[in-house]
């Protein structure tokens, strides 16, 4: 890992805040550059690279979502978290659409911040790897590729509607890699409710962080898969799989399947 | 304006006048003609009579006689002249004496009939033989009848030898009568004519006028005014009962028509609050946000740095603890805006009664308020938002605190375990007709709650009925008019499929039933009938009674007016005036509804008011 790598980039109209990430941060031994503005943040995205952008969503003139276009259409590989205080589904969604790698709404504790960072951080790595594994050695990728028939919330989580209007739901294999190893899934129960956007699972690591994946589609719990839930590791082995997380009735599934990623290529 | 009334009127009075014209003109055509046939025939019967009573006369050639004759018959009444004229047209006997020798000129009224074309008619049928004219114009009418007197073998072979054999008419009678009393009995006819067709149109325009006025002007009168009334804004106007003609239903419908158009707009008023409570939501949740990340980041760093020093490191998860509560709050204002649903886990209710006391503990002591905690040491666990139903026993707490005001007072939290059927608690949140449209109307609130809307016919009508949609309350609201049919028939308000059950039928009335599907859990059924509320949902039912969580907050303070309890979780209801916000109790209902519980509340004024929330042990 180079040190340009461990260089995070925070982009929000709040002093208040980019200081604070900036000490959580300082903390964890990574450097942090602070931008008040999009505009700042892109003057410094044209000076060197970074492992990581946290930006805000709303910010006046060009807002979050215009940067993560402009990221995106710059051929930059760096991951981007979303930010706001205004934490609603349909943010929640356009950002993760949009090629965010995960959206954290304010207030955020310190574990949550690091979580996060850390994981925003791995992503990048990984996704670099892959590429690099992609000219070398295209028959092994790093990723397990999402199967046909699945549809993706951004890289955390997939639903594969069946015939009978159920669904199969479940976290994406970066998600899970991203993730410095599962050590213990915390689910909703059997019989709830889950909002697309909104939590879906808690993914506690090795190293105690606790991470968040966010709901590919809103419906009741069906069913909870409860070999997954006792061996954790079922749901790296085979993401898209045996390990499943949930059998759900999709509430509205004409519109919401809509917003998702078609899983017919990549990742 | 023309008026309809008038108009009506004028059209019936014009075709009456019309027709009996028309039946006036022939009557006394009629009447006239048989009269002048009746005077023809009487006045052909006379001459014959003078012409039989002269011939033997004539035949002996008793001129005295016969003049002696003439003089008699012409006296009587009703007879102008009785006259016998010669081929040469000389006056040989004639009732009025003065005219005897003189010659009367061919071309006269008398002659003319037969002298006209060239040589002389010598027969004519009685029709021609008879004239109508007035000597002078001022004179009565006459009816004058000639009789020609023709040449007979005595005539001719007489020894007098007084005419010729070749001769064929030898003179004429002729007899004049005076029409002066059959022209009076026309006259007379005529005017009662007139006077009944005037009188008969008259009536007419009168009676038509009161039932046009009655049946007609009046109606649309009204309506008119009912019209101007709600075009100016005032929507809560309604006709009176106007019969059962099209302008009573017209009446009819136009009430539910208002009536509807202030059920929308008091929606429209509604929605438009809960839409502005969500732009505050957001806008309040978007500022407080960053801040408040400021405090958490910086509470919780300094918590992790502080892992030497124990005392400082509890105050600061003091700190930490609390600004994840009121990101919680924030939170579920902006999920009570959107109606998002809680992050629920197995929590124990009496710790969170706990919780929440101890967070207003200090407050109550300084209100000289005394809170007592009864809970049920083997309350079952639910699956609950702890962080939701903490905030509604603090708000619930805090109300109960502003209740009992400043001379001080008590409140309880009772916990306890309550086994209930489903009926009367379990809401139907989703409900869809046979083609899926959605039933839930999120715009109409019963209790709180979405409301369920069918489309409702009742003989010939249409409307839309609003069921309260928690199971086994007999609560529906019509927009049919209360005349109508108690049996109504139910279909989707979208695509107007029916919801009428086949073969089903109500088990307390006999009505036909309709039914609806709830997404996953089977059909519901009920009652067509207006007034009966039954319903059966056979997999809510089937799953038998629940297990819930009751927790009890009561308080001895001022209690609430009966006439508020019904807006009580409305947002913005406040009684507080300045001290609240009026969310509270909007929000805590929201919460609840979202862990599918019910609150509800009892209240006495001056006694104290008693919240009861009941949550389901699991969901």
């Amino acid at each position: 890992m180079t040190k340009t790598e461990r260089r995070i980039l925070v982009v929000d109209d709040e002093p208040v805040i980019t200081l604070a990430v900036q000490r959580v941060c300082a903390e964890e031994g990574l450097r942090v550059d602070t931008a008040g503005s999009a505009a700042e943040g892109f003057a410094l995205l044209e000076k060197r690279a970074y492992g990581l952008i946290i930006s805000d969503i709303m910010m006046a003139g060009v807002d979050g979502f215009d940067l993560l276009l402009r990221v995106a259409s710059q051929g930059i590989a760096t991951p981007v978290v979303m930010v706001t205080g205004f934490s609603t589904v349909e943010n929640a969604v356009r950002s993760m659409a949009s090629g965010a790698v995960d959206f954290i709404p304010k207030p955020f504790t310190v574990e949550e911040l690091i979580a996060v960072v850390r994981r925003g951080l791995r992503h990048g790595e990984l996704m670099a790897k892959a590429r690099a594994a992609e000219r070398s050695h295209p028959a092994r990728p790093v990723f397990t590729p999402c199967p046909r028939g699945c549809r993706r919330l951004g890289t955390m989580s997939w639903v594969r509607p069946d015939a009978e209007g159920t669904a199969l739901a479940g976290l994406c294999d970066p998600f899970c890699k991203t993730v410095a190893g599962l050590r213990r899934l915390e689910l909703a129960p059997a019989g709830g409710e889950v909002v697309q956007g909104g939590r879906f699972a808690t993914v506690v690591a090795v190293d105690s962080l606790a991470h968040g994946a966010m709901a590919p589609v809103s419906g009741r719990i069906l069913e909870v898969n409860a070999r997954a839930e006792a061996r954790p590791a079922l749901v790296e082995e085979d993401p898209y799989g045996q390990g499943w997380l949930y059998r759900v009735l999709p509430s509205e599934p004409g519109r919401e399947l809509e917003r998702l990623i078609s899983c017919s290529s990549g990742l | 304006m023309q008026k309809i009334g008038p108009r009506l009127t004028a059209a019936v009075a014009a075709k009456a006048l019309l027709t009996i014209s028309v039946f006036a003109y022939f009557n006394i055509r009629g009447e006239r003609e048989s009269l002048l046939a009746e005077a023809e025939r009487h006045a052909n019967q006379l001459s014959e009579v003078v012409k039989a009573d002269t011939e033997y006369d004539m035949m002996l050639n008793h001129r005295d006689r016969i003049r002696e004759s003439i003089r008699r018959v012409g006296s009587q009444q009703g007879i102008q002249r009785i006259r016998v004229m010669n081929k040469a047209g000389a006056v040989i006997y004639s009732s009025d004496p003065a005219e005897v020798g003189t010659t009367i000129d061919k071309n006269a009224e008398s002659c003319y009939r037969c002298h006209s074309a060239g040589s002389p008619i010598e027969r004519l049928d009685r029709k021609d033989r008879t004239r109508v004219f007035r000597p002078q114009p001022a004179s009565p009418r006459l009816l004058g009848i000639i009789n020609p007197i023709y040449n007979a073998p005595p005539c001719w072979s007489a020894a007098c030898h007084a005419h010729p054999k070749k001769q064929v008419v030898l003179g004429v009678l002729d007899v004049s009568l005076s029409l002066a009393d059959i022209d009076r009995n026309i006259r007379k006819g005529e005017a009662a004519i007139i006077v009944f067709a005037v009188t008969a149109i008259l009536a007419l325009s009168v009676v038509i006028g009161f039932f046009v006025r009655r049946w007609v002007s009046r109606p649309v009168r009204e309506l008119l005014k009912a019209t101007r009334e709600v075009a100016g804004g005032n929507l809560g106007y309604t006709i009176q009962e106007q019969g059962d003609d099209e302008l009573g239903a017209l009446a009819l419908s136009f009430n539910a028509m208002t009536q509807k158009l202030a059920e929308a707009r008091l929606q429209l008023f509604q929605s438009d609050k809960l839409a502005s409570l969500g732009r505050l939501a957001a806008g309040v949740a978007h500022e407080i946000n960053n801040p408040l990340t400021a405090v958490l980041t910086y509470s919780s760093f300094l918590s992790k740095r502080s892992q030497d020093q124990p005392r400082m490191q509890e105050d600061l998860k003091v700190i930490v603890r609390e600004t994840i509560r009121c990101r919680d709050i924030v939170k579920s204002l902006l999920d009570f805006a959107r109606q998002s649903v809680p992050r629920k886990g197995e929590a124990d209710l009496n710790e969170v009664v706990r919780r929440a006391a101890s967070v207003i503990e200090n407050q109550l002591s300084l209100g000289h308020v005394k809170l007592a905690l009864e809970l049920d040491p083997d309350l079952p666990k639910a699956t609950v938002d702890a962080n939701q139903l903490q905030q509604v026993f603090v708000n619930l707490m805090v109300n109960a605190a502003d209740a009992i005001g400043p001379a001080g007072g008590g409140i309880t939290v009772t916990t306890s375990a309550a086994s209930l059927p489903p009926a009367g608690i379990t809401q139907i949140k989703k409900a869809v007709c046979p083609k899926r449209h959605s039933l839930i109307d999120d715009k109409v609130r019963i209790d709180g709650k979405s409301a369920l809307r069918l489309k409702a016919r009742s003989s010939g009508q249409e409307s839309f009925v609003f069921l309260n949609p928690t199971y086994g309350v007999r609560d529906r609201r019509h927009g049919l008019p209360e005349a109508a049919d108690g049996r109504l028939q139910y279909a989707c308000p979208e695509c107007s499929t029916s919801l009428t059950a086949a073969g089903a039928a109500c088990p307390e009335c006999g009505s036909a039933a309709y039914e609806f599907e709830v997404p996953g859990k089977g059909l519901v059924e009920g009652c067509g009938r207006r007034d009966c509320g039954w319903q059966r949902w056979p997999e809510v039912d089937g799953s038998g009674r629940r297990q819930y969580v009751e927790v009890k907050v009561r308080d001895t303070g001022c209690g609430i007016p009966k006439e508020l309890l019904p807006k009580l979780f409305e947002p913005f209801s406040s009684t507080k005036g300045q001290k609240g916000t009026g969310l509270g109790l909007a929000v805590t209902w929201g919460i609840i509804d979202n862990h599918e519980g019910t609150i509800a509340v009892e209240s006495e004024v001056g006694a104290g008011t008693t919240f009861v929330v009941r949550i389901p042990v699991r969901i």
